[in-house]
């Protein structure tokens, strides 16, 4: 019997464990003080939705050896300007998604190759450049976005007449169009279909790579440039085919996290949004050099779930909100925590 | 004369199970220059790190035997008390800081101090350095060894020769230095440095200096060492005053082991002289095992060994056909001239690589066994993959992959919980049963082994030297075999090419003798033109 058990603490993990135990603590202390639980769950399933492209964009990174991709506001800046394209054009519904992702993929792709050039000059410091180049990009693109030649009144700013606004609203036809499509509630809890099994299809699709020859081959330039380097791998290559990669995921996961928020963010906004994606895979059990879908999977259904529903419960329990704090004392103390471990096995 | 300053009685250390040195007995008197010669793992590093009273020796359970330095028995616990008891070491790479000027480094933590009005209060590790002291007691270190470099100039920039030098310096500053340790001081050497680093180890024995001097290179030992002792498996195979040696003598010495079975076989394994590998003016610029235009073929069906001491280019070959590290050259597998400097055209040629650094580059360590079999073979040869359904996207197969990493598993004896464990909780041996079987799986036409048998158990070594004996006769794959072990290339070659300063110094065959594979390694030694 404690056998057993130490096997299944052992293949979970203990962080990830000690995450499940305290989220069911939240949810029996909300209950108690009769929360809407059926609410926070329909939530927390948005956000795990809603974020979870941008945590699988961790992933090809990692596995081509380039470490956790602290650069991904390359990526989400490419999805703005998918979203901002059709907001311009007033495309609405499926068409307008389709041709924001597919602007955010080309973009993606292309910042991506120019994005990986550079981690491959700068082999062993990817992460610490990487959080400095998304920082860089950030805070050029501010001035980019006064600049822009966006026309359409609702996004620039009354007064001046140009320049886009902080925060931009998603038209009704493309707000929440994933979430709302076969939508079905169960107990209570509203099951947003179409966001999900875009998540799915995602992962699918990534796992599926992983296991034809250039997944392999990117892998192994991951795992040991040195036996693949043997094996006629080209691993620079590789290391741009994953940064490419996690860039272009990125940028899509972008698209879909904007129009399940409604909302299309600029200036500073995608400052700081590769660390909750970072942490979140990190939870899952990934660590900087190995990380597979299924860390990503599991990593965004446990911090996003924690995030939406220790809001709530806080705020029922005592005064005030910590949730704000707990969301950065969470997100940099895994990253904090997984990063000074060697292998990854926590 | 005559004065002992180190003696080593009966040394013994054992690492685990493995003797690595056993009752090793040595003894210098003062002003002698000893060498100490041996292959790669007769145990010169051991005794080095004994004497050094290095920590690994004590976290591996310490060693029996007894040292004595200059009459008192020592027991070093850490380096720093060998030095004091005056012993200096110039290491093989070197402990200086590039930034801090010559005589920084000479002085370096043992810097002439003043008092000042700080350290009077916060204590003696913040007196000022007495930068005239320092400069002046440089200048009659490196004025000793005939060197007038600025002793303030910084060592960036500097070349290699004289930063060992510039470690010998160091060593020679240190007073009542009786006994100077140099652990292949040539190593990285021109031969005008060399020539004159071994005057200096000269003038400073007849100063009274001892030194303990290990090298490969014979022709150095032989001109500068007043006694030689040879040092073969972790055992003392003779010491001999200079005098009564001859060069080819010591060399069959280093490598003489007993002879294992000969290979049987013979004609009938060898397919008429068709050369399958063809190799012209190769050089590899690999570091430590730099090959300098190298020619020689390989017939199909036969075993080519390459052997040569640590250090002479019988390594950069074998990594330079596979395009790993930089080479320039022809090379011709059967009939096509392969493009030097890409692994992958290496590797669709058909050579196949079982790299010596089995875990720097042989394996993906925190990957299943069965995923370090399979995965080089669906990258290079298209194995193990299937359709994924009706579409026209192939993925890997996990069934077949499964299928044939148990057949590996019990063709080579793979000792595993199964085959998705990590190849990084295999004992060495059994990683280089896994390497083995990826080169297998790559199917290779010219199959090119180094070192296959560094590090692993006896077990081990003979299931693995079976299997590539077994791949030659029964697949008719033919094996280029680099090692540090002639006998074991004796045992498996039907050619043996010795390498020796980057060239091949000759080709023998496996039954030749001793004295000749001696002669030959020793780089012809002064018989060269008898």
């Amino acid at each position: 019997m404690i056998d057993s058990l130490k096997r299944i603490v052992k293949a979970v993990g203990l962080p990830r464990l000690t995450i499940v135990l305290f989220l069911v603590a939240l949810l029996v202390i909300g209950y108690v003080n009769r929360l809407p639980i059926p609410m926070l769950l329909s939530n927390s399933l948005v956000r795990v939705g809603m974020n979870g492209i941008m945590v699988l964009a961790m992933v090809p990174s990692v596995q081509s050896g380039a470490g956790l991709n602290f650069g991904l506001p390359i990526g989400i800046i490419a999805g703005l300007i998918g979203m901002l394209v059709v907001m311009e054009f007033k495309i609405g519904g499926f068409l307008g998604l389709a041709i924001a992702l597919l602007i955010a993929c080309v973009l993606g792709v292309a910042s991506g190759y120019v994005y990986g050039l550079i981690l491959n000059r700068v082999r062993g410091q990817e992460m610490m450049i990487g959080t400095y180049a998304g920082f860089s990009i950030v805070s050029a693109m501010c001035m980019f976005w006064i600049l822009a030649p966006f026309k359409n009144p609702e996004m620039i700013w009354v007064i001046s007449g140009k320049g886009l606004r902080t925060t931009l609203p998603v038209s009704d036809s493309l707000t929440q169009i994933l979430d709302k499509s076969w939508e079905f509630p169960i107990f209570g809890i509203k099951v947003p279909t179409g966001l999900l099994l875009t998540f799915a299809l995602a992962c699918v699709l990534l796992g599926v790579f992983n296991q034809t020859k250039l997944g392999i081959s990117m892998r192994m330039a991951g795992a040991n440039p040195a036996f693949a380097m043997s094996c006629g791998i080209n691993v620079d290559k590789m290391r741009i085919l994953g940064t490419v990669l996690s860039i272009a995921l990125g940028a899509m996961g972008m698209v879909i996290y904007c129009q399940s928020l409604g909302l299309v963010q600029l200036y500073r906004a995608p400052l700081m949004m590769a660390f909750p994606a970072v942490a979140a895979v990190l939870i899952g059990g990934a660590s900087a050099r190995k990380a597979t879908v299924w860390n990503a999977v599991l990593g965004t259904v446990l911090f996003q779930t924690l995030l939406t529903i220790a809001l709530p419960v806080t705020r029922s329990v005592i005064e005030g909100d910590i949730s704000e704090v707990a969301k950065t004392i969470i997100s940099n103390g895994m990253i904090l925590y997984a990063l000074t471990r060697k292998e990854g096995d926590g | 004369m005559g004065e002992r300053v180190l003696e080593i009685r009966n040394v013994s250390k054992c690492y685990g199970d493995n003797p690595v040195l056993s009752q090793v007995s040595l003894s210098l008197n003062r002003g002698e220059i000893h060498a100490l010669v041996g292959e790669n793992g007769a145990g010169k590093s051991t005794l080095m790190n004994i004497l050094f009273g290095m920590p690994v020796i004590h976290e591996t359970g310490g060693f029996t035997g007894e040292i004595w330095v200059n009459g008192n028995k020592a027991e070093f616990k850490s380096p720093r008390e060998a030095m004091e008891a005056g012993i200096g070491m110039v290491h093989q790479e070197f402990m200086l800081l590039p930034g801090f000027s010559v005589a920084e480094n000479v002085k370096l933590n043992r810097e002439p101090t003043r008092p000042n009005l700080i350290s009077k209060a916060a204590g003696p590790k913040l007196e000022s350095l007495d930068s005239g002291k320092m400069g002046l007691d440089t200048r009659q270190a490196l004025d000793r060894i005939e060197m007038d470099v600025d002793e303030w100039l910084p060592l960036v920039g500097m070349p290699v020769g004289h930063r060992q030098f510039i470690e010998i310096a160091r060593e020679i500053d240190k007073t009542d230095l009786s006994l100077l340790v140099l652990d292949e001081p040539t190593a990285v050497l021109t031969e005008t440095e060399a020539s004159s680093l071994l005057a200096i180890l000269k003038k400073l024995a007849e100063s009274g200096v001892s030194a303990l001097f290990i090298s490969h290179r014979l022709d150095e030992v032989f001109e500068i060492a007043d006694t030689i002792t040879v040092l073969r498996d972790g055992e003392v195979v003779c010491t001999v005053p200079k005098k009564e040696a001859r060069v080819e003598t010591i060399a069959e010495m280093m490598v003489g082991r007993k002879l294992g079975s000969l290979r049987t076989g013979g004609s009938g394994r060898i397919h008429g002289n068709e050369h399958v590998l063809e190799v012209k003016n190769l050089s590899v610029d690999m570091p430590g095992e730099h090959v300098d235009n190298v020619s020689f073929s390989v017939r199909r069906g036969e075993i080519f060994g390459i052997g040569g001491l640590a250090g002479h280019g019988k390594l950069g070959i074998a990594n330079g056909l596979m395009g790993l590290h930089r080479s320039s050259g022809t090379v011709v597998c059967d009939g096509e001239e392969i493009p030097l400097n890409d692994p992958k055209a290496a590797l669709e040629a058909g050579l196949v690589l079982l790299s010596e650094d089995r875990r720097g580059v042989g394996l993906l360590l925190d990957e299943s066994i069965e995923n370090n079999i399979a995965m080089p073979g669906i990258v290079g040869r298209n194995r193990f993959v299937k359709r994924l359904g009706p579409l026209p996207i192939s993925i890997e197969d996990r069934k077949s992959i499964r299928q044939h990493a148990c057949e590996m598993i019990s063709l080579l004896d793979i000792k595993c919980t199964g085959p998705g464990q990590a190849v990084r909780r295999l004992s060495g041996g059994n990683q280089q049963k896994v390497c083995v079987a990826k080169a297998i799986t790559m199917e290779p036409k010219v199959l090119l082994v180094s070192e296959p048998t560094r590090g692993i158990d006896v077990g081990a070594k003979e299931r693995v030297l079976n299997v590539i004996r077994k791949l030659n006769e029964e697949e008719g794959i033919t094996v280029v075999m680099t090692s540090s072990e002639l006998a074991e290339l004796r045992s498996m070659c039907d050619r043996i090419a010795i390498m020796y300063n980057g060239k091949i110094q000759g080709i023998l065959s496996p039954d030749a003798s001793d004295a000749e594979f001696g002669f030959c390694m020793a780089g012809g030694g002064g018989m060269a033109s008898d």
